[in-house]
């Protein structure tokens, strides 16, 4: 890995990105507006939104940098310039951490505006402290940069990119915890749900809105870390020089 | 750089080359050199597998058998990615960036010295663009964009597939005088076109068809040697040769 190499990558996909407002606002915004909704949806029923409102906080970041992540590294690969990239000294982990630093800075401003929105505007009920919150909202958005950078090795278009996600990502939503905790769930299921990372993602933060503490905090936080740690390693691991 | 190449050294040597592509057979055993500090025309229709050699010359193309030599080394080495330029035929650059934040990117890929940006933007004619996103170019703009990338630096070995498309003759010009100041300087270049007019401006001349080389010759012998006045007539009569033997 070349420190140079990779913090040029990072910046020229943030400047990239600065010329594209939209999907900025589709990065910053669009979470809050969504936890917005569901807050104002249950705005007559008396705490369901400081039970539903953690989990939900965990959801969308992770949705909306899938999305942009695995769309636009998908669009680096067919354009031609990562066939330019690979005859020059950048290494393949090189692009890869470059892509993630950059979503990452994303998805940390994304995490602060809406953790900040959901408590602040919505009146969410945390008993833990807000950074824990901030931080588990962080990590759930790098889960989502890492899967999306993962899912676009193996797509081919854009078309089938966005198909990833009643593959990839709803299934982990179903069985995450959001609408039936995972204990009440079928053994399979429940089994199943033990290896999706958005389910630790949501225990976590049902773990700080909760005030637990410690272990109970960090334990499905590291799971979280791993996968997305695991899914970098994997995504780099995709990336060919040579192709046919 | 610009260290003067010894004569008879050979900057790119193919043996026994096999490559396949979507199941059917590019090359089955091509044999190439390319010699150092000349620049050699890669000319033949669509589909002869132009793009093909080029991608195995950089290191990029998966190939079935055969070696690639670059300068002495296997294609595609870590130690050749900065002593080999190469520029796709669709511009690989960024759209949504400038023209001057592409070639900065680059730049510092290659670790290639500050004051080279605006030396490459200057030698393609893109000074008064230098601050527009490449999307906002016309395709021959951004052609020269992709073509300033590949001039990044001191790359010894240039490879370019058709970087003259859709431009015209006076930029035309203007770009074969770059490339004849960069073979000057010891720059081996390897430049497709399927435009034969262009043969004339090599130092050296692979004919290509189907996958096989049909002649590796010089602008005045293939003229020469077919009698003919054109490149166009040239190569049609070099085909018809080799069909009818």
């Amino acid at each position: 890995m070349n420190g140079i190499r990779t913090f040029a990558t990072a910046g020229r996909v943030l400047r990239q990105l600065s010329h594209d407002p939209r999907s900025i606002a589709l990065m910053l915004v669009a979470p809050s507006m969504l936890v917005g909704l569901f807050a104002w949806l249950f705005s007559d029923q008396d705490g369901v939104f400081d039970t539903f409102g953690g989990p939900i906080l965990a959801l969308f970041p992770f949705v909306v940098m899938f999305l942009i992540t695995s769309i636009t590294t998908l669009r680096e690969r067919r354009s031609g310039t990562l066939e330019r990239l690979m005859t020059t000294p950048l290494g393949k982990a090189d692009f890869i951490v470059g892509y993630a630093l950059a979503f990452g800075l994303m998805a940390m401003l994304q995490a602060v505006i809406t953790v900040a929105f959901a408590v602040l505007v919505c009146r969410l009920d945390v008993e833990g402290p807000l950074w824990q919150l901030g931080l588990v909202a962080v990590v759930d958005a790098l889960l989502g940069t890492a899967l999306g950078l993962l899912a676009s090795a193996f797509a081919r278009t854009e078309f089938q990119a966005v198909q990833f996600m009643p593959v990839l990502v709803f299934p982990q939503i179903i069985l995450g915890g959001l609408f039936m905790p995972r204990d009440r769930m079928p053994d399979v299921l429940h089994a199943i749900s033990d290896w999706l990372p958005l389910s630790h993602a949501i225990d976590a933060v049902a773990a700080v809105s909760a005030g637990d503490e410690g272990w109970d905090v960090a334990r499905p936080l590291l799971i979280v870390t791993a996968f997305a740690v695991g899914s970098l390693v994997l995504a780099s691991l995709t990336l060919r020089r040579r192709t046919p | 750089m610009g260290i003067r190449p010894r004569s008879g050294e050979e900057a790119v040597v193919v043996r026994d080359l096999r490559v396949r592509r979507g199941g059917t057979p590019v090359f089955e055993g091509l044999d190439v050199a390319i010699p150092r500090g000349r620049i050699t025309g890669l000319l033949g229709p669509s589909g002869c597998g132009k793009t093909t050699l080029m991608r195995a010359i950089v290191g990029v193309q998966k190939i079935d058998g055969g070696s690639v030599t670059v300068f002495g080394e296997p294609a595609g080495g870590v130690s050749l990615r900065r002593r080999v330029a190469y520029d796709t035929q669709a511009a690989s650059v960024y759209g949504d960036l400038t023209v001057r934040q592409n070639l900065s990117y680059f730049a510092r890929l290659i670790g290639a010295p500050r004051g080279d940006v605006d030396r490459v933007i200057e030698q393609v004619g893109l000074r008064p663009q230098a601050g527009q996103t490449v999307a906002s170019l016309s395709g021959g703009q951004e052609n020269r964009v992709s073509l300033a990338v590949a001039m990044l630096g001191s790359p010894e070995l240039i490879v370019l597939d058709e970087p003259t498309v859709g431009l015209d003759p006076v930029l035309r010009a203007e770009l074969w005088a770059v490339f004849r100041a960069l073979a000057a300087t010891g720059v081996t270049l390897v430049i497709s076109s399927h435009v034969m007019d262009e043969a004339l401006r090599c130092d050296r001349l692979l004919l290509m068809r189907a996958g096989r080389l049909v002649a590796d010759t010089t602008p005045a012998a293939l003229l020469a040697d077919t009698g003919e006045s054109d490149p166009d007539a040239a190569f049609l009569a070099l085909i018809e040769r080799g069909t009818a033997g």
